[in-house]
């Protein structure tokens, strides 16, 4: 076995990203599951910021890869609550959650 | 000697009738019916005045006029203006135009007196007579052209003047289709001459024309410059034959007799139909350059002149025998024209615009007499009872037949001398056409004559209904309306009618059930008289100058080589008088004679012969009844043709291409391809996220292909 590289990494990330965008496809009952794919994409591309900062050369600009991940990590959660405030009145107004019921913007 | 015309006179002439028909067609209404007649009449005094000075002045100083009045536009170096061109010709198409519409402007006032649209009628006329004299007074061949169609649309008016009748309506529609028949030529022909002359005036036009026509004859031969004349001389013709009625354009003529009679005598006998007449006459240094135009004009005149003829014998209606005797006198004229002898149709064209005039106010005057029927076996012995018609139509009837002494008579004499003088190829049925025609033309004009003056007094039994020819069932159509202002309109009319004619009579209309026929007031009978005197002796006093004294100087130009008509005509030319005597040696004379008193022995003296003979002749009179089955053919093959064509265009080009192909067709093929494309709009989230993800990947690789490559390795 050898050392793990970047390579490994970044495959890491995305197979992560993958099965997020799987998941919103294949996602056909539940906005929740949903919105939990946009967080595992999210944690996909923080997979990728930590790995390309740790192989950073110099050794000062290692901690800014990193600083963006708490960017990130505070905005996926912000974004959660909204889209979690966002589904309770979606559920109050339709009294349902379904992805496939939700079509109104075929119009 | 050739002094110049002044302008401001000249264009007096075509402003003042043009003045009342404006006054009197848009303000009408206001100034009540009296004043609408007074002042389009002083429009046409005043140019009538003008127009007799000016002919005075041509004749006696040798003055002339040719200038420019006004241009409108210049485009691509070729002027477009208003001009004028006065000489010979034209003065005395001015004076004939000005005096026949100033006669038909006072008769009018007595034969229209009851008629809703009086001043709708003056005005129409005053516009005619602008029209025609702005027709004949051009210099130009725009000019020509918008006169051309003014008076055309004239004519339309006035031949659906009553609206509300079917057949009137019908026969101004196919006046107005047959016209465009002929100006559609008309019109070809006037582009040949811009195309190829660059220049629409007359005399440029004709000097470079006849450049070309020498050249041609000289070198090229059957070259095209030879064959570009001879299209342009036959486009022209074309469009003479549509105005002057020439077969196989004449079918509207007979049918434009459902207007009014003054205008029919004002129209479509004395004035517009011899627009075609003038207009040749006017391009003879054309004609002259192509025989073989002449000879079509030659061949299509003596059609008209001898066919047309035929038909006036079989008729029963006044005003039709006179308009197919109008046919077949043009026919005579362009007879006249084909055979180069262009002041001697002109001269014809001046007696006939006098004695048709007379023959149709005097028809009216029957007609009113006749309480507007129209069937002349419903006539007789008229003799009694309208004394001054009767006279006048005898004196029209003898000038028509050609009698000696008479007008007509010096001017169609001339026309049959010329006949024999000419060596076209055309000229041996020429000869028979117009031989054969003095014959026919004594015929019906007496037959006529006889049938409507002597004779047994039928109007009392009435042996035929009268036809719905005449003013009669409109007029109790409008009285039962009673819309226009009708009623006001009466009674103003009649207060004017007792006021200033103290005419008692007037009461002729179609509630009065006393038949007897009774004479017209003086507004009808003073034209008459006024026209029968140029009638019975204008020719007698104008041949010598008009055709040999070179009254028409440069205005018509004749080859008097290759068409020696006119060389002729003047060689054996003694006098007026001796003319005239010498006529008894002619068998043309007896022919009329023949004529007359062959429909004196039918009609008269034995009633019962013109039976036998229609029984004898019924497959002939069938062909003549139907009017050698034109109207059929131009109804059931061309018209319905037509109707074919544009039912295929419509349905098949219009509905079908158009609106099915292209317009309904891109629609379909936009909602078709729509319908295709709205099945990606699932209108689910994941889907949108999805195509944007791949949009994005593979936006990405395309823009990355190369550093992935480069990566790879």
């Amino acid at each position: 076995m050898s050392e793990i590289s970047l390579a490994h990494y970044l495959t890491l990330g995305g197979i992560l990203f993958a099965l997020s965008v799987v998941g919103i496809f294949l996602n056909r009952r539940n906005l929740i599951v949903l919105l939990m794919a946009i967080e595992l994409m999210l944690l996909a591309v923080n997979m990728n910021f930590i790995a390309f900062s740790h192989y950073l050369p110099v050794a000062q600009d290692r901690m800014a890869g990193q600083v963006f991940v708490f960017f990130i990590l505070t905005v996926a959660a912000a974004e959660s609550a909204i889209g979690l405030a966002i589904l309770v009145v979606l559920f109050r107004n339709r009294a349902t959650i379904a992805a496939d019921e939700l079509d109104a913007l075929k119009g | 000697m050739s002094a110049n015309l002044s302008l401001l006179p000249l264009v007096i002439v075509p402003v003042a009738p043009l003045v009342g028909a404006i006054v009197a067609g848009l303000f009408g209404q206001q100034i009540g019916r009296a004043n609408a007649h007074r002042i389009t009449i002083l429009g046409v005094l005043i140019a009538f005045v003008i127009s007799a000075m000016t002919l005075n002045s041509v004749v006696n100083d040798g003055a002339h006029f040719s200038g420019t009045v006004y241009e409108w536009m210049n485009a691509g170096g070729l002027k477009m203006e208003v001009g004028f061109l006065i000489d010979g010709l034209t003065a005395m198409m001015m004076c004939v135009v000005t005096f026949v519409s100033l006669m038909v402007h006072v008769y009018t006032i007595g034969y229209m007196k009851e008629d809703p649209g009086y001043q709708r009628f003056f005005s129409y006329i005053s516009l005619f007579t602008f029209s025609m004299l702005m027709l004949v007074m051009s210099n130009n061949f725009l000019q020509l052209f918008f006169g051309w169609e003014a008076v055309g649309l004239v004519s339309y008016l006035l031949i659906g003047f009553w609206f509300k009748k079917p057949t009137a309506i019908f026969a101004n529609m196919k006046a107005f289709l047959v016209n465009r028949v002929g100006d559609f030529g008309f019109i070809l022909g006037i582009g040949l001459i811009a195309s190829y002359a660059h220049t629409l005036n007359y005399a440029e036009a004709f000097d470079a024309f006849t450049k070309v026509g020498g050249l041609a004859t000289a070198g090229f031969g059957l070259g095209t410059d030879w064959l570009l004349i001879t299209v342009t001389c036959i486009c022209l013709f074309i469009g003479a034959m549509g105005k002057s009625a020439q077969f196989p354009l004449h079918v509207w003529l007979p049918d434009s007799m459902e207007g009014p009679t003054p205008i029919s005598a004002l129209i479509h006998a004395a004035t517009m139909v011899t627009a075609g007449i003038f207009m040749v006459t006017r391009m003879s240094p054309l004609f002259e350059l192509s025989d073989t135009a002449l000879n079509f004009v030659l061949v299509i005149g003596s059609i008209t002149a001898l066919f047309m003829g035929f038909l006036g014998i079989i008729q029963n209606d006044i005003k039709r025998v006179v308009a197919y005797s109008t046919l077949s006198q043009l026919g005579y004229m362009t007879v006249a024209l084909g055979l180069s002898a262009y002041p001697v149709a002109v001269f014809h064209l001046m007696t006939h615009a006098f004695f048709k005039a007379l023959l149709f106010l005097a028809a009216g005057s029957v007609i009113m007499g006749m309480h507007h029927d129209q069937d002349i076996r419903n006539m007789g012995g008229l003799r009694k009872y309208m004394k001054i018609t009767y006279w006048t139509s005898l004196i029209g009837s003898l000038a028509l037949i050609g009698t000696p002494f008479f007008s007509g008579f010096y001017s169609k004499d001339s026309i049959i001398d010329a006949a024999h003088a000419s060596h076209l190829p055309g000229a041996s049925f020429a000869i028979f056409s117009v031989t054969a025609g003095v014959f026919v033309t004594a015929f019906y004009s007496f037959r006529m004559f006889f049938l409507v003056f002597h004779g047994k007094e039928r109007f009392r039994d009435k042996p035929f209904p009268a036809e719905l020819d005449g003013p009669e069932p409109e007029l109790e159509e409008d009285d039962s309306h009673g819309e226009h202002g009708h009623a006001v309109a009466h009674a103003t009319h009649d207060d004017h009618a007792h006021d200033a004619h103290g005419h008692g009579d007037h009461g002729h209309g179609h509630d009065d059930h006393d038949h007897t026929p009774h004479e017209s007031p003086w507004v009808v009978t003073g034209p008459l008289i006024a026209l029968a005197i140029p009638s019975a002796i204008i020719g007698f006093f104008t041949i010598k100058p008009m055709l040999f004294g070179g009254f028409f100087g440069s205005s018509i130009f004749y080859d008097s080589e290759k068409h020696p008509a006119m060389e002729e005509l003047a060689k054996e030319f003694r006098g007026p008088f001796e003319m005239a005597l010498g006529a008894f040696a002619q068998p043309t004379v007896y022919l009329a004679i023949a004529g007359v008193l062959l429909a004196y022995i039918m009609y008269i003296v034995r009633p019962s012969l013109s039976d036998t003979a229609a029984k004898i002749f019924s497959p002939l009179i069938k062909i003549l009844d139907n009017k050698y089955y034109f109207d059929w053919f131009n109804e059931n093959v061309l018209a319905a043709g037509a109707r074919l064509l544009g039912r295929g265009l419509w349905k098949g080009g219009d509905q079908g291409l158009i609106d099915g192909l292209v317009v309904n067709g891109s629609a379909r093929a936009v909602g078709a391809f729509a319908g295709v494309v709205r099945l990606i709009q699932t209108g689910h989230l994941y889907w949108y996220a999805l195509v944007m993800i791949l949009g994005v990947f593979g936006l990405l690789t395309w823009q990355l292909w190369p550093y992935l490559l480069s990566v790879a390795h």
